[in-house]
């Protein structure tokens, strides 16, 4: 423990811990631009600089650990004038595009503005030139607007082990991006969107559908379908100023109707359906001997991570479609034939709290018969920008139900939404599966929480399965490592692109909330244990389709609608 | 799989990322320039991506990353040839070709390389084009310089 003050206050701390976290703790805000919780500091920006008694210079309390004795002042007018001679000269090389961005209202630079009452233009410099780059299924990068702080290439290297992007050229030229100043459609990027959910400013952002999705709306041949993602019932409230953590899934569902969908769905539903084919598929590699342990295939980011970085292991991995993709596929086919409508005037739309769902809707392994399953996807900041247009506010609309077929769901399929919600819910259908008994508790702890790597050993019927969970892709490749060193007690694994899972996915509200992302974690687990039916298997509509339609999991019609392949990628990596 | 890097890397075995300057430069004195091909085998080689050896490599002014064109111009910055106006000699031919040092045009004519000092001094400002020197160089003479290769250049091509 070390005391020190602050502002003339008196604070204990822990010794080792930087300036910047003694301040949160005690509620003392000093603005940031580089920093990253959890990430070794940069002190790239220096925005967070504050006075110390006795040191000559400002200091960047991100980088600068607490002392015995310490006099602190965060706001001092010398401290705060360093802040605000910044922010002039970030604006003076930026484009004063506000109106007409994106991130107009909750942009870090333009809030810093405001704070620090920038009220003119006191340098002028030269705007560099730069190319947007549009070449992305799912981002946009807009050089202009970049501030060079780098946390999009920190994230990118350390939380996701892709290191798509890196700075480029220096001095005036400096940049940031891709190798040879390529696109990222031709890049390493896994089109995760952790970068843009970083980014301070508008200079990334998601390859927006709304137009696409308006158009279809309005036009009266269209049949449009929407589905959402387990976890945007418990996101989308952020964006309507809701705490962090609230299941808004009636009056989304409200929401969606009144812009006009003609069904509502929930991916949750097509969430137990992959359990059915990927349960299956894990009790067949293991009677079968293999290749083990399978490898899970709902986050798109992480299919093309092991394209291009473990091709040898794509073998690994379940043929299973996504659910996004599962839902659309029968969307188009079971359902279109029980309606009578034709499946090429239907248009699907799904809202995900992922930019690389884009990417996924558009391979073309992922269609029948020449139509896409899914034709537009917009994320969970696009959905709530579609609902404001509208006129809609969240807090004021009645719930209602979601639609049948595709509405009913169990509590397994909305855990798809958390990291560890996929293997919870695949173990209690495969238990099933293996002794015809439901599993005495359905929980499994230790795959629970935000901890990047996760493991457990559970017996089923006398055989020793081993499980392991792994988010944020750097983890992933701790496990993939380990696993062509020859480990071999592994079964199944769950691998979700971005840490945490799909509540922290690269389309989600950008949040000022460090506790947004646990409470959005409690809030799916809640369901879970309130749930009338927590396991996949006993979904009603989904043993409906079953004997319906598809047969038999792993069946021939199964098969070629919900099941798909992988290819090797060559990309700069 | 490109058997003149991989002489090269062959030479670097169990080196890690200090030697990754070296190496460039290395690479780029035997081909000429950086390619895509080169860089992934770099990359490989040294467990480093692409966008961080890029980024390294882009750092420095000394490494291109195409292919020098038919005639390479040489653009002197030394001191004697600062003094007679070397900036508006770069200005006239990044105007004219439509491209910065380090790059080549579509067309794979020029390329434009700017070099310390080439010891000429006294022809200040001073150009090389594939090594032969041209004196006192201005925009106005520069145009006619490059009107001489781009028919030289035509005629190599079709005559
Ligand atoms: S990035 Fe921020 S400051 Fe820049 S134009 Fe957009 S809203 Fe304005
Ligand atoms: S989307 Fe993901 S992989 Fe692509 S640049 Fe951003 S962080 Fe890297
Ligand atoms: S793109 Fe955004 S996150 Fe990346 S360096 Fe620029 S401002 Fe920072
Ligand atoms: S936040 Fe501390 S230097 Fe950027």
């Amino acid at each position: 423990m070390v005391k020190l003050s602050v502002n003339n206050r008196n604070i204990e701390a822990k010794s080792g811990d930087t300036i910047l976290s003694v301040l949160k703790r005690n509620g003392i805000k000093v603005p940031t631009l580089c920093h990253l919780e959890g990430l070794f500091p940069s002190g790239a920006c220096r925005m967070c600089v504050v006075e110390v008694e006795g040191l000559p210079g400002l200091v960047p309390s991100c980088a600068y650990p607490v002392q015995d004795g310490m006099r602190i002042q965060t706001h001092s007018p010398r401290a705060v004038r360093a802040r605000k001679t910044i922010v002039e000269l970030l604006l003076a090389d930026h484009p004063d595009d506000c109106l007409y961005c994106v991130r107009n209202g909750d942009c870090d630079l333009q809030n810093l503005a405001e704070e620090l009452g920038v009220r003119q233009r006191r340098y002028a410099g030269k705007k560099s030139m730069h190319q947007i780059d549009s070449s992305s299924p799912s981002l946009i990068r807009d050089p202009a607007k970049c501030i060079l702080c780098g946390k999009c290439v920190r994230v990118c290297e350390e939380i996701q082990g892709v290191s798509a992007i890196d700075f480029i050229g220096r001095g005036s030229r400096a940049r940031v991006g891709p190798a040879f100043d390529e696109g990222l459609n031709v890049s390493s990027c896994i089109n995760c969107g952790q970068c843009v959910t970083v980014c301070p400013t508008g200079a990334l952002r998601e390859q927006s559908a709304l137009k696409d999705v308006i158009d279809a709306l309005n036009d009266p041949g269209k049949f449009v379908v929407v589905q959402h993602a387990p976890s945007v019932s418990v996101t989308l409230g952020e964006e309507f100023g809701i705490k962090p953590g609230t299941d808004m899934i009636g009056a989304m569902t409200t929401a969606l109707r009144r812009l006009g969908f003609d069904r509502v769905f929930d991916t949750s539903f097509s969430a137990d359906l992959t359990i059915m084919e990927e349960g299956s598929e894990l009790v067949k590699r293991i009677r079968e001997g293999g290749p083990l342990p399978l490898l899970t295939s709902c986050s798109p980011g992480w299919i093309k991570f092991v394209e291009q970085f473990y091709p040898e292991l794509i073998g690994h991995v379940s043929s299973c479609k996504s659910p996004q993709q599962m839902l659309g596929a029968i969307a188009k086919s079971y359902f279109a034939e029980r309606e009578g409508i034709d499946p090429a005037r239907m248009y699907s739309v799904s809202i995900m709290p992922c930019t690389a769902k884009k990417f996924e809707a558009e391979r073309p392994e992922l269609s029948s018969g020449g139509l896409a399953d899914v034709d537009a996807v917009l994320t969970t900041r696009e959905a709530a920008r579609l609902i404001r247009m509208r006129g809609l506010d969240l807090n004021s609309l009645p719930p209602e139900p979601a639609d049948t077929p595709f509405g009913e769901r169990s509590s397994a399929g909305k855990l798809f939404g958390v990291s560890g919600g996929v293997m919870e819910a695949a173990a209690r259908s495969a238990h099933y599966l293996l002794t015809g008994e439901e599993m005495a508790d359905p929980v499994i702890k230790s795959l629970r929480g935000l901890d990047g790597i996760k493991e457990a050993t559970i017996t089923i019927g006398g055989l020793e399965l081993g499980l392991a969970v792994a988010s944020g892709l750097a983890n992933a490749r701790k496990l993939l490592d380990q696993i062509r060193a020859g480990r071999k007690d592994l079964h199944f694994m769950e691998v979700m692109t971005c840490p945490g899972g799909c509540i922290a996915g690269g389309g989600q509200p950008v949040s000022s909330d460090p506790n947004a992302i646990r409470a959005r974690m409690k809030s799916l687990y809640a369901i879970d244990t309130g749930a009338a039916n927590r396991v996949s298997h006993r979904n009603k509509q989904i043993q409906k389709i079953y004997e319906e339609f598809l047969g038999e999991p792993l069946g021939e019609r199964s098969h070629k609608l919900l099941h798909t392949r992988y290819v090797t990628r060559d990309v700069m990596i | 799989m490109n058997p003149s890097v991989q002489t090269i890397l062959d030479k670097y075995v169990g080196e890690g990322r200090d030697s990754l300057i070296p190496l460039l430069q290395e690479v780029q004195d035997r081909e000429g320039y950086l390619s895509r091909d080169a860089l992934k085998l770099i990359g490989r080689h040294l467990n480093l991506p692409a966008s961080k050896i890029y980024g390294v490599a882009t750092f420095y002014n000394q490494f291109r990353f195409e292919a020098v064109g038919r005639y390479h111009i040489q653009v002197c910055r030394g001191t004697a040839c600062h003094v007679k106006g070397s900036a508006k000699v770069l200005e006239t031919l990044t105007r004219e070709l439509k491209i910065r040092p380090g790059q080549t045009t579509r067309d794979g004519l020029f390329s434009i390389e700017v070099v310390a000092c080439i010891g000429a001094c006294g022809l200040a400002p001073v150009i090389a084009v594939n090594g032969e020197f041209h004196a006192g160089v201005t925009p106005e003479k520069i145009k006619e310089i490059l009107r001489t290769y781009r028919k030289q250049g035509a005629e190599a091509i079709h005559g």
